[in-house]
């Protein structure tokens, strides 16, 4: 026992001591949230640009003081001016760009330019599209003769935002969300395919160094070779781990100084308002429901969306995880090990690796159709195969799994998992001490019943 | 006193049968050289001597008791390929072994400061192993093998890839080792330094021992009733009843002539001829070396 926790030590150390290891584990998250900052931050300082923008038509006055000005914008209406002196004046006078709208707008919508030296802003756009489509569509309502049209539209103005909530078992009835369901089941999905296939991989490159530089035999005069798997198995684990707690660490740390910094209560909403619609990032799916909505029934949203985020059964699903991804990771970092104990070197690997490889992405395919039909039967059954189970069970949780399925899948999961490390480290004993010969299925199915 | 013994070994790999009832026995503070062609299964009798592998059947015994798992402590292997870690750095990988070979870090510690003055390495700790030579390598693992201080130290081919002066120092080191104690299990194909170091062997080929026992009398027994006289000068010796002559050779002023006595030789009778033929330097049995007795066992089998 003493002596498998001097090889995880080692696995340990050497790994996490690895100048790439620091790398990807310092700069992920920072990378990770330069994604989420910069695109903020350009945004915000576009937003908060004040610009003055010169609004003339050909010929018409259809559309006076029909754009109204914001915060940040003001659309100063041009009579009578001419496009060609303005387009030589407009910067002097202090204008953003010029909008030039055509009467022929009502009936072609492309019958309008907005000239400017920069790329506008797409909230920009937005604005005036939104306001000139109202405009027209009630000046086409106007044609039909109406009473009280403007008292009818401002009526008929909708917005429509689905409530969805969860009764339970005993009939409560929970907020939930869809969307947050979808996420966190493509983010677990996603994580733990990730975390399985890279770390199984370096248990079988550890293995492979081993064998290719012989020290293997050195240390299995020492060690038991069951127990040389195993502390690499467990020791690259806790590298897994260490890593993946500092990326949430780190998220988090940097995930709280975006929200005190940059997303300062006065401007959340404008700012959140940009930001879903180029991007969705754990941080904003808060405010996901905010794009179309405006300001009361915005925070209202985003309250809701909070709840239903916080009523998602957590401590089963991080169990759940934990469970899965050590159970996982044991059952395809053995079959790694047993592969790479097989090979003389890495090259070698791919005969096998490609009947390891399918399970794994069946189930992250599975799992993203998961998000899509949750109650499936290939989502099912996939969930109760072990070999895909980790990656479909974890996809499937947010959407709620009865309890039989799931201790029915765990039980199966840890019979199997035993099972595969137990025919692993037969494997491995004898492969490790084999050189020069091409392995075959056949011959490791041999190896598996050597005696001692 | 016997510390180890292997009694009928036998280990079977699919169809190939790597050891057929082998047996050994290794007198404590011996150096006994463990012989044979490639693939003749002296690797597989080291693996399961180390307990890396187990036989089929027999019995092996370390001290007069049963060979148990928590004999590898007394026991230190360097294998014919050396295995070191090659990203990893000098200091940290002995203490490494160290640790697995079951020494406290402090007390580990203590024995690679001695160990690596005395062969010179002391530079060496803080780098990485790929950096080091082979040979540099090798010394390496040498102190990572004998570090523990085991009862029964296992040398597969210890010597390749040393320069003259470290092998001579490291056998200087083996032989000081088996002063102080340890019993040595040396395998190799070079035959010259059989018969410098080993006390005893075995010889196998094809999973069977076909030569054991004590180096001299091997060549004693090889020997075959050939005598050499050597002597002063230009010297011609004449058959007669009591020898042949095989072989006359005349060398730096001495005259040295290979004799065959056709059964049990009566020396004083030989000797007494001879002097009357010139100034006898030396008379000796004409031992042949292990490496043609190595050449004439294994190709009689063959």
């Amino acid at each position: 026992m003493n002596k498998i926790s001097i090889i995880i030590k080692r696995e340990y150390m050497t790994r996490v001591r690895k100048k790439s290891f620091i790398i990807m584990t310092i700069l992920a998250p920072v990378l990770m949230a330069a994604i989420i900052i910069v695109p903020t931050l350009v945004m915000m300082n576009q937003d908060q640009d004040f610009k003055k923008i010169a609004v003339m038509e050909d010929g018409s006055d259809l559309f006076k003081d029909v754009i109204k000005s914001t915060k940040n914008l003001e659309f100063v209406y041009l009579e009578n001016a001419r496009l060609e002196e303005l387009k030589n004046s407009y910067e002097k006078d202090g204008y953003y760009g010029i909008l030039y709208i055509s009467p022929e707008l009502v009936n072609t919508p492309n019958a309008i330019q907005l000239l400017s030296k920069k790329q506008p802003p797409i909230g920009l756009l937005d604005h005036i599209e939104g306001s000139l489509e109202k405009e027209i569509e009630k000046q086409k309502l106007m044609t039909y003769n109406i009473e009280n049209l403007d008292e009818i539209m401002k009526n008929v103005d909708t917005k429509v935002s689905i409530q969805t909530k969860k009764i339970g078992d005993t009939g409560e009835v929970s907020e939930t969300s869809t969307g947050i369901a979808m996420a966190l089941a493509y983010l677990g999905g996603f994580l733990m395919y990730m975390l399985v296939f890279m770390f199984g991989a370096q248990v079988m490159r550890g293995v492979i160094e081993e064998k290719t530089s012989r020290v293997v035999e050195v240390i299995v005069s020492s060690v038991k070779p069951v127990q040389l798997m195993m502390g690499k198995i467990v020791g690259i684990a806790l590298v897994g781990l260490t890593q993946f707690l500092i990326w949430v660490f780190l998220t988090i740390a940097i995930a709280g100084v975006i929200r005190s910094t940059i997303l300062k209560k006065e401007n959340i909403t404008e700012v959140s308002q940009n930001v879903t619609k180029s991007l969705m990032t754990e941080e904003q799916q808060e405010a996901m429901g905010t794009q179309s909505a405006n300001m009361t029934p915005q925070m209202n949203e985003f309250s809701k969306l909070f709840n239903s985020a916080m009523n998602q059964p957590w401590g089963l699903i991080i169990i759940c995880f934990i469970f899965y991804f050590i159970t996982g990771y044991l059952l395809y970092a053995s079959i790694f090990a047993a592969i790479g104990s097989a090979v003389d070197n890495e090259t070698e690997t791919q005969q096998f690796m490609l009947p390891v490889t399918i399970p794994i992405i069946l189930a992250l395919m599975v799992a993203m159709g998961t998000m899509q039909n949750p109650e499936s039967s290939l989502s099912f059954w996939c969930s109760m195969i072990p070999l895909t189970s980790p990656i479909v069970m974890v996809a499937r949780l947010p959407f709620g799994v009865p309890y039989w399925q799931l201790a029915v899948s765990m039980v199966l999961m840890i019979i199997t998992f035993l099972a595969f490390v137990w025919m692993a480290a037969k494997v491995y004993r004898t492969g490790i001490l084999m050189y020069g010969k091409k392995t075959s299925w056949k011959e490791m199915w041999k190896w598996l019943r050597y005696s001692g | 006193m016997i510390l180890f013994e292997a009694k009928n070994v036998k280990k079977q790999f699919g169809s190939v049968l790597a050891l057929d009832d082998v047996s050994i026995s290794v007198p404590e503070q011996c150096i006994f050289g463990l012989l044979g062609p490639n693939g003749a299964g002296k690797t597989t009798l080291i693996r399961i001597i180390n307990q890396i592998t187990g036989p089929d059947s027999g019995e092996l015994f370390l001290n007069g008791n049963k060979l148990k798992p928590a004999d590898v402590m007394s026991i230190g292997y360097l294998p014919e390929e050396r295995g070191l870690y090659k990203k990893m750095k000098v200091g940290e990988q002995a203490l490494y072994f160290a640790q697995l070979k079951g020494l406290s870090k402090t007390e580990a510690m203590k024995r690679l400061k001695y160990w690596f003055r005395k062969l010179d390495m002391v530079d060496w700790w803080g780098k990485k192993v790929e950096e080091l030579s082979k040979g540099m390598q090798q010394k390496v693992q040498f102190v990572t093998t004998v570090l523990h201080e085991p009862k029964l130290l296992i040398f597969d081919e210890p010597f390749t890839g040393f320069d003259p002066v470290n092998a001579n120092v490291i056998k200087n080191e083996i032989l000081y080792l088996r002063e102080r104690g340890a019993t040595i299990i040396f395998s190799t194909h070079n035959m010259e330094s059989v018969e410098e170091l080993c006390d005893n062997i075995t010889l196998i080929n094809k999973a069977k021992t076909i030569l054991e026992g004590n180096v001299d009398d091997i060549r004693k027994k090889w020997a075959a009733n050939e005598y050499d006289i050597v002597f002063a000068g230009d010297v011609t010796l004449s058959e007669n009843g009591l020898y042949k002559i095989l072989n006359r050779q005349t060398e730096n002023e001495k005259s040295t002539i290979r004799l065959k006595t056709p059964g049990e030789a009566d020396t004083n009778e030989i000797l007494q001829t001879a002097m009357k033929s010139g100034k006898v330097i030396s008379f000796n049995p004409a031992l042949p070396s292990m490496n043609e007795i190595f050449i004439r066992v294994v190709e009689a089998k063959n």
